[in-house]
């Protein structure tokens, strides 16, 4: 690392080797630039154990591994070159204030407030007629590379509108054959007491706002004490059926806790009670699942006997 | 041959003066310096390593069937983007190590800006003049949260679905303007048109980091031109700068250290497994799995949103869930607005307008290391709360129990941590000479029986001993050949 260069000129005298502002290491330099000359040389065996890795497909540990050496043997090189052979201070640099000399703050200050041109009374009238106009401009282009994103949300009164343009309405309709998500019919005898599944309506599987909870809490006849009351036609054979989205954030009301009755949000552990008309128990969800009044046919197929009686999901501002 | 090159882009762009300056900026020698740099050098990776991702990654919601060499899901109908987040996992060479590298890349990249910002918080180094620079950093803090959540979206799996699906609810949940917001976002209602993975995706990929790369580019501007803080110490005043040049001494460790950060980010991306899509699965709108956690940074975030009781306001034919507009709207938005006026509130507080490039020890100012430690354990607090459900099983307690622990923990442990660092930072002002060494005491009987007690002689180590600095002038007068001859960094001949 000598420098002898007589032409330097940001040379000051060079350090001799007792100057304490080295590194004690620094008082034998060959051995501290072989240490980091080495370590140089091991980050380069390490870069082309990486190519070698990466020619043989090797594993991603193997690449990883090479890749790491290298880095860490050309790091250390560099950090030890730059500890124990560069120049070490502390060194000081004088610093000053930011602000400028009175003198100059007035004489920028007066071109910015000073240089109105010609002495017109309404200055100040064109200056907000300027920033109004920046303003409406501003929002012309904003509109419409907001607004071309997607559709407005339909509102609650349009009962027809598609699932995509509604936070309304969902495909469950009176008559609506309840079917798994691979399209197979639920018939009456399909679960057992204490089984759930998860359903949509016939022509709709896996949507998102028509996944409906079934289950089966008892072997026959209504459930009327299990669900509030006016609600009693609503269920059938001992079969219940929720909407299974939560209504505190839209995740899927996934576990189902047969002994308590009781349906999880694995999301933030809202607790929904099915044999009480999944009323929320606990955590953050403010509402029951919406309830879908089911009944069977003749041939044991599960229907929908009419849609969803409230938006499902979670809350928003056009929600009655 | 240096020297020529110098001059050569010398005589047509003038570098020489300003040159001279730049390279003799001065860098303290405090390893806390260094938490920026691990920041910096993360987004470095994250840079690269986002690039080699963007040349296989297919950001379509398009159903196809997967025939990877992933066994287990052959066959299966699969989003594009998911197929192809496996393909680049499993089919791409050194796929998975640059996958994963870029994830842990962007979890330390947060992580080092937060420790980053609490050392300059807790130092007062936002202080006059460098309120600016706290400023950009804080919008650079959101910017990454923003961009990591965007990020873990785009494979399409089960995990960062259901995220998306909550990020929908949360944007649903703004009162008047919500619904439209979400609409126009999605390209509909939950889960759209399937436009939402090409949008984050141009988002992730391009405006954000844009954005993070301009301001980026005005921190370390900013630098530059204000000059770092320092600790106070031999021969440190609110005057200089003590410490390292930028060349060669500086620039030499920091490219190390450069190569120190690539180092841990592609060891952690070969050997320490993170999230792993292909056991998650295809997202589907109806599926969930069991114990779902964001990425560390969003944490604080989901446990807010936990505790909350179920307010929900309902009236005048309009619903507020303010069980979801508080905790994941409102709590985030004051913490940031907080923390990017927290220079201006503090200087109002104490009608201190001066400069200070001098840094506090944290003890020396109670009342803002109290308000510090508050903070961090507000945040600490619903950070853990996002693990419930985790933690219930772990402790075998009930679920219910657990959140209401939290609910009370949260708002309680904040007030319980401002006044115990404020009642630490008064006893160790109070405390004389704290944090060195004691010397030892001698005691000895003299003949006559008496006993005397001196202190020992002074042992290396004892006390801090600092070196004198040597000066650099940073502006060389050229004019003047005896001050340009005279000035410039030491150099080690032998």
């Amino acid at each position: 690392m000598s420098d002898q260069n007589p032409k330097n000129n940001g040379s000051q005298p060079p350090a001799t080797l007792d100057d304490p502002h080295l590194q004690p290491a620094t008082k034998n330099p060959e051995r501290m630039e072989t240490l980091a000359a080495v370590a140089i040389v091991i980050g380069m065996l390490g870069f082309v154990a990486f190519i070698w890795a990466y020619w043989v497909d090797a594993n991603t540990q193997w690449q990883a591994a090479a890749l790491t050496v290298g880095m860490l043997g050309l790091g250390a090189g560099t950090i030890a070159w730059g500890k124990y052979l560069m120049p070490q201070g502390p060194f000081v640099e004088e610093r000053h204030d930011f602000h400028s000399s009175d003198a100059e703050r007035e004489s920028f200050n007066a071109a910015i407030t000073g240089r109105g041109g010609l002495e017109v009374k309404r200055r100040g009238l064109l200056l907000s007629l300027f920033a109004a106009g920046g303003g409406i401009m501003t929002m012309a282009l904003l509109i419409p590379g907001v607004r071309s994103l997607g559709p407005k949300p339909a509102a609650a009164a349009d009962t027809q509108a598609p699932t995509d343009n509604s936070l309304f309405t969902t495909n469950w309709k009176k008559g609506a054959k309840l079917v798994t998500v691979g399209g197979r019919e639920v018939k009456v005898d399909d679960l057992q007491v204490g089984g759930i599944l998860t359903v949509f309506p016939q022509g709709h599987e896996g949507s998102s706002p028509d996944q409906v909870v079934l289950i089966r809490l008892q072997q026959f006849g209504q459930v009327e004490k299990m669900v509030p009351p006016g609600r009693k036609d609503w269920t059938v054979a001992g079969y219940v059926a929720y909407s299974k989205l939560c209504t505190h954030l839209g995740c899927p009301v996934g576990l189902y806790q047969e002994k308590t009755e009781q349906l999880v949000c694995p999301c933030h552990q809202s607790i929904f009670n099915v044999n009480a008309g999944a009323v929320p128990e606990f955590g953050p969800a403010p509402r029951p699942l919406p309830q879908l009044p089911i009944t069977v046919d003749s041939s044991g197929q599960i229907l929908a006997d009419g849609g969803f009686n409230q938006a499902v999901g979670p809350g928003f501002w056009e929600r009655p | 041959m240096i020297d020529k090159t110098l001059n050569w882009v010398d005589d047509r762009l003038g570098i020489a003066k300003g040159g001279r300056t730049f390279v003799d900026k001065i860098f303290p020698d405090h390893w806390s310096f260094m938490l920026g740099e691990i920041a910096l050098y993360s987004f470095v990776i994250l840079l690269g390593t986002g690039v080699f991702l963007t040349l296989y990654y297919i950001p379509s919601g398009h159903e196809i069937v997967y025939h990877g060499s992933y066994i287990p899901l052959r066959g299966q109908h699969v989003s594009e983007a998911y197929a192809s987040s496996v393909d680049l996992s499993f089919d791409v060479r050194t796929g998975l190590l640059m996958r994963q590298a870029h994830h842990w890349a962007a979890d330390i990249f947060l992580g080092a800006i937060a420790v980053h910002m609490a050392r300059v918080f807790f130092t007062g180094a936002f202080r006059k003049p460098r309120e600016f620079n706290w400023i950009v950093g804080t919008l650079m803090l959101i910017l990454g949260i923003v961009n990591g959540f965007l990020g873990y979206s785009l494979p399409d799996d089960l995990v960062s679905g259901t995220g998306i699906r909550i990020a929908y609810s949360i944007i649903e949940s703004i009162p008047l303007v919500g619904s439209y917001l979400g609409f126009f976002l999605f390209g509909g209602n939950f889960p759209g048109t399937g436009i939402i993975l090409e949008r984050f995706y141009i988002i992730h990929v391009l405006i954000v980091p844009a954005i993070i790369v301009g301001l980026l580019a005005a921190h370390l501007g900013l630098l530059v031109k204000q000059k770092h803080t320092q600790f106070p110490g031999k021969g440190k005043t609110e005057h200089n700068v003590v410490g390292s040049p930028m060349f060669p001494t500086f620039i030499a460790k920091t490219t190390g250290f450069l190569f120190m950060s690539s180092a841990v980010i592609f060891g952690l991306g070969g050997f320490a497994q993170i999230n792993p899509i292909w056991q998650f699965g295809q997202y589907q709108p109806y599926q969930i799995s069991y114990a779902v956690q964001p990425d560390w940074y969003m944490g604080w975030l989901d446990g807010a949103l936990r505790i909350m009781p179920s307010w929900e306001w309902v009236g005048w034919g309009h619903t507020i869930p303010l069980e979801v507009f508080l905790p994941a709207v409102v709590f985030p938005g004051l913490i940031f607005n907080i923390l990017i006026v927290w220079p201006f509130i503090e200087s109002i507080y104490t009608k201190d307008h001066r400069y200070h490039n001098l840094l506090d020890r944290p003890r020396d100012r109670p009342k803002r290391t109290a308000a510090g430690a508050a903070m961090l354990t507000l945040l600490g607090a619903v950070f853990f709360a996002s693990s419930t459900d985790v933690m219930a099983n772990f402790f075998q307690l009930p679920l219910i129990d657990v959140l209401w622990f939290f609910r009370f923990f949260v708002p309680l442990a904040p007030i319980v941590a401002y006044y115990i660092t404020f009642k630490i930072c008064h006893e160790m002002i109070a405390a004389e000479g704290i944090g060195k060494r004691k010397r030892a005491l001698v005691v000895s009987r003299s003949t006559e029986g008496a006993y005397s007690t001196v202190e020992s002689d002074v042992r290396p180590g004892d006390d801090h001993e600092e070196l004198e600095a040597i000066p650099v002038p940073t502006f060389i007068d050229t004019t003047d050949p005896e001050l340009a001859t005279a000035a410039g960094v030491r150099r080690v001949i032998r």
